[in-house]
């Protein structure tokens, strides 16, 4: 008997051995993956709502946890890197209050209306992240929504009070160290030894979106004259560029920066066609009646008396036709004929004389932005239902990018990349082309397992419902792409992700 | 804008699969111990299930042999692109039997079990990489078994009987890479049937052609359990018309395959026997996995397996050592049923090397304690399952899988 005691314990002695499987080369041990030159042990991110990963128009939780900086770090954690911690907000919601005031917008989500289509919608319900509430900790996410170049090292970008006058930026109020902090300033302070820099795109991104109704202030060296939707100075850019740069590096850190993408291939500007207006030949017929007399009279009339080039007479004749067409809108790049058309010759009443004193017809090369969807073909006036917007109501400004707005953006982001590419070369950091890898998303896509990354709204995958911010697996796409730049450069193997698991837009009703 | 055209496709696919065979070979510690031979062993009412025509030739009127097992198995995964990696925390599985035979007279034996030969427990963490195909299983079949035995002389008998089945299986998984709630948490279905229940029938002989060395066969049929009535629950999915997931009935067919199985012993040495068993498990039968939801808005889902007949060789050694004490030893190997392609991560199952041992200690006249231990050891395979969709495209899901299995088992036998 006693043996048999002493035979039964060893036997459930054997049993309670726990044995797991272990693999020849299991990626969790040291060295199978490797940061090659760099050292990833703190790795901090510098940037704007991109960095931040904001998304949907808004910046929440699941949004943040999805942003490029954190999907790296994740990946970073295969092969040295440390814990990366962001300035979390309260909720996935989105949207911002100050003091219990909401500053800032609900995130969209795609809501399936009463007639079964499906939409962008803003997300019911009160934001509980005000910005009031100071973070005392630091964090190695410092992507600030809504930043520009220059804001980074600007003191008092974090400073409450600065808020309501458009002075600071309420998400960097949240988490600045102190009133007087700069974005640049509280990053270094973190000692970090690697750090990602991705700044500039709301320098062109502001003026693009806002229908080109900023100004291209290339030329003028005062960012504190600017206004929110300018072009930021090339020159300007060059030089706080620069400062940044050799701020992060200053304590030996490695990094990687990026560029600035093509901002007119995102589907806040391709989605809504520039011909949408859809008229019968009737309809067309009254209106192009209507205009005759400005197409055969005034504007060769302007031009004849050297008011206007007859090319900007050319612009600005309106055609209307059976089938699509393309809506009349104000544009304040052509000269403005008001009150030129109040006196003689033309002696118009100042109504009318107002209506075509900037006026034109949106051109194949002009872009629409997506949030005049809401309002082109509407009827403002319920009192009228001749007042059409699009049609004899002009789309303001604010709605087109034209192709004279266009080329500014282009020249000043050109020259933004030039200085990004440059430095990177200078100082031996890794550099990311995602202009070219976002134009490669926009032409044909990207295949990926599970379909083809495109750029189209809603359903290409890669922007989020703003048509602006990317998805989660857009962001998961930049990650590998910088992911790959870190490896070229400083010969390492961070593997990289499978952006098919990352989510795309988030459907819901409310 | 407003008409932006939005196609949702979930498929359901990926379901159940409880691949490399569930198929759970612990029906006796005396067999276990040996290899999990005993078609040709005359030894114990371990026969029942090995071969009811042996029953008959047991020495003993009355035979009772009863015993369980702690199944602790592990499965460790990664994919060395992405760093992704996970480990299975499943339960200890706890497979049961017993049997009792019963001498009616020197030519006819009665026999009735009870035992599990199906069955599997896997659990992952939840939202794992692979969570889109599994996140846990709970697949249990309970075979109940009366038999009749009868000899036609001293060389050969036949034995046989129905079988009940009853059973139930409980699985979750995420509904595809993606779909998540508001808040980030990832939708999944739970699919879950109980007391689902069909018939089957054992047939076998054994044929004695001299005092020292047996031969025997069974066979064992298929019997499909047929999930009329299960739940189907669906956590985590977005408020919109456009995911139409409402929890609902669901049916599905899970095949039990049927399994032959020749072998011979040969006693030597006086004390020594040898044993060798060949299986064959019918495993062609499972060809697809087909969940059907009762909610018409819901697509079914369906998951090919393609599953092969595969073949399992077992040897066992035993030595009778003192009055008090038997050893036995054994090994094994098991071929997986699954194709290359098809390998899913509910059972991520290549083919095994198998070792064995065990002993009886026998306690007085009557009583005998049998206690058996079996390792499984699965080499690192790189491997993958290609028949998941998203949007019709095969999103195939690969890694290295390292699988292994301790069985602690024990027993006890009453002779009378």
């Amino acid at each position: 008997m006693k043996n048999l005691l002493k035979y039964t314990l060893a036997f459930l002695a054997l049993s309670l051995i726990s044995c797991d499987p272990e693999f020849d080369s299991p990626v969790t041990e040291d060295g199978f993956y490797s940061s090659g030159l760099a050292d990833l042990s703190k790795y901090v991110a510098v940037g704007n709502s991109l960095t931040a990963g904001y998304a949907d128009g808004a910046l929440y939780i699941t949004g943040q946890r999805n942003s490029y900086p954190n999907i790296m770090a994740q990946q970073f954690g295969f092969a040295g890197g440390g814990e990366f911690y962001q300035p979390l907000m309260n909720d996935n919601v989105g949207g911002l209050l100050l003091n219990g005031n909401q500053i800032a917008e609900n995130r969209f989500i795609l809501a399936v209306d009463a007639h079964g289509n499906p939409g962008p919608v803003r997300l019911e319900g009160t934001p509980s992240t005000d910005i009031a509430n100071h973070l005392p900790s630091t964090y190695n996410n410092m992507g600030v929504p809504g930043a520009k170049s220059f804001h980074l090292i600007a003191p008092g970008y974090g400073n409450i009070a600065g808020v309501p006058a458009g002075a600071a930026n309420p998400y960097f109020v949240r988490f600045a160290s102190s009133e007087n902090a700069t974005v640049i300033g509280d990053a270094v302070a973190q000692n970090p030894t690697f750090f990602s820099l991705w700044i500039g795109n709301n320098d062109i991104l502001s003026y693009a979106t806002s229908g080109g109704s900023g100004v291209d202030q290339t030329g003028n060296f005062d960012p504190l004259s600017y206004g929110p939707n300018d072009i930021t100075d090339p020159n300007v850019f060059a030089m706080v560029y620069s400062q940044q740069v050799d701020a992060l590096t200053g304590t030996g850190a490695k990094g990687v920066l990026i560029n600035i993408p093509e901002v007119t291939s995102i589907p806040y500007f391709t989605t809504v066609p520039t011909n949408a207006i859809p008229l019968d030949a009737a309809t067309a017929g009254a209106l192009n009646a209507q205009f005759a007399a400005y197409n055969t009279q005034v504007l060769p009339g302007l031009a004849g008396m050297g008011i206007i080039t007859p090319e900007e007479a050319a612009l600005r004749m309106i055609n209307f036709s059976a089938g699509q067409n393309f809506p009349i809108m104000t544009d304040d790049d052509l000269t403005d004929i008001t009150a030129i058309l109040q006196g003689p010759p033309f002696s118009l009443p100042a109504p009318l004389a107002t209506l075509l004193g900037q006026l034109r017809q949106v051109k194949p090369d002009d872009l629409i932005v997506l949030t005049a969807s809401s309002v082109l073909g509407t009827t403002p006036d319920p009192n009228n239902p001749q007042g059409v917007i699009g049609v004899s109501i002009p789309l303001t400004d604010q709605y087109v990018l034209a192709r004279s707005e266009q080329a500014r953006i282009t020249a000043a982001s050109t020259a933004y990349n030039a200085t990004i590419q440059a430095i990177a070369g200078a100082k031996n950091l890794a550099f990311v082309d995602v202009k070219a890898a976002l134009a490669r998303v926009a032409n044909g896509g990207i295949p990926y397992d599970g379909g083809v990354l495109t750029s189209q709204f809603v359903t290409g995958g890669t922007f989020s419902l703003d048509g602006v911010h990317p998805t989660p697996r857009g962001y998961a796409y930049t990650a590998n792409l910088i992911i790959n730049a870190i490896n070229e450069t400083y010969d390492a193997s961070i593997p990289k992700v499978h952006i098919g698991n990352y989510g795309t837009i988030t459907i819901s009703n409310n | 804008m407003k008409k932006v055209v939005f196609l949702t496709l979930f498929a359901l696919v990926g379901c159940i699969a409880y691949a490399g065979g569930y198929r759970v070979s612990l029906q006796g510690n005396k067999s276990l111990a040996m290899g999990h031979t005993g078609v040709a062993v005359i030894n114990s009412s371990e026969l029942v299930f090995f071969n009811p025509a042996g029953l008959v030739y047991l020495d003993e009127k009355f035979n009772v042999s009863l015993g369980a097992y702690g199944v602790f198995s592990n499965i460790a995964y990664q994919d060395t692109h992405t760093g992704a990696n996970a480990r299975t925390d499943s339960p200890v599985g706890t497979p049961l039997y017993a049997y009792v035979s019963y001498k009616a007279t020197d030519w006819l034996a009665f026999g009735l079990g009870v035992y599990t030969p199906y069955g599997s427990a896997v659990e992952y963490e939840d939202d794992w990489a692979g969570s889109h195909l599994v996140n846990n299983i709970d697949l249990q079949a309970i075979y109940i078994q009366p038999t009749v035995s009868f000899k036609i002389n001293d060389k050969l008998s036949f034995g046989g009987g129905p079988i009940y089945v009853t059973g139930s299986v409980n699985f979750n998984r995420n509904l595809n890479r993606t779909l998540t709630d508001l808040d980030g948490n990832r939708a999944n279905v739970t699919i879950d049937a109980s007391g689902v229940s069909n018939w089957g029938w054992v047939a076998s002989t054994m044929f004695n052609p001299t005092e020292n060395l047996h031969i025997g066969a069974t066979y064992r049929s298929q019997i499909i359990l047929n999930a009329e009535d299960g739940d189907a629950t669906f956590e985590n999915i977005p408020n919109s018309p456009l995911t139409p997931f409402q929890n609902t009935g669901m049916s599905a067919s899970l095949p039990m395959p049927a399994e032959m199985t020749v072998g011979m012993s040969y006693d030597f040495c006086e004390n020594w026997t040898f044993a060798f068993d060949y299986n064959r498990a019918y495993w062609d039968v499972y060809n697809s996995l087909d969940i059907d939801f009762v909610n018409e808005d819901v697509p079914d889902s369906k998951n090919a397996r393609n599953y092969k007949n595969a073949s399992i060789y077992r040897f066992g050694m035993q030595y009778d050592a003192t009055k008090m004490f038997t050893l036995r030893a054994g090994y094994y190997f098991d071929e997986s049923p699954v194709r290359d392609g098809y390998f899913a991560p509910e059972t991520p199952r290549n083919d095994s090397n198998n070792f064995t041992a065990g002993l009886t200690v026998n306690i007085g006249e009557h009583l005998q304690i049998d206690a058996s231990f079996l390792y499984s050891h699965y080499k690192e395979v790189d491997a993958s399952y290609n028949y998941y969709f998203e949007n019709g495209v095969a999103v195939p899901f690969s890694g290295t899988y390292k699988t292994n299995a301790f069985v602690p088992g024990l027993g006890l036998t009453y002779k009378l």
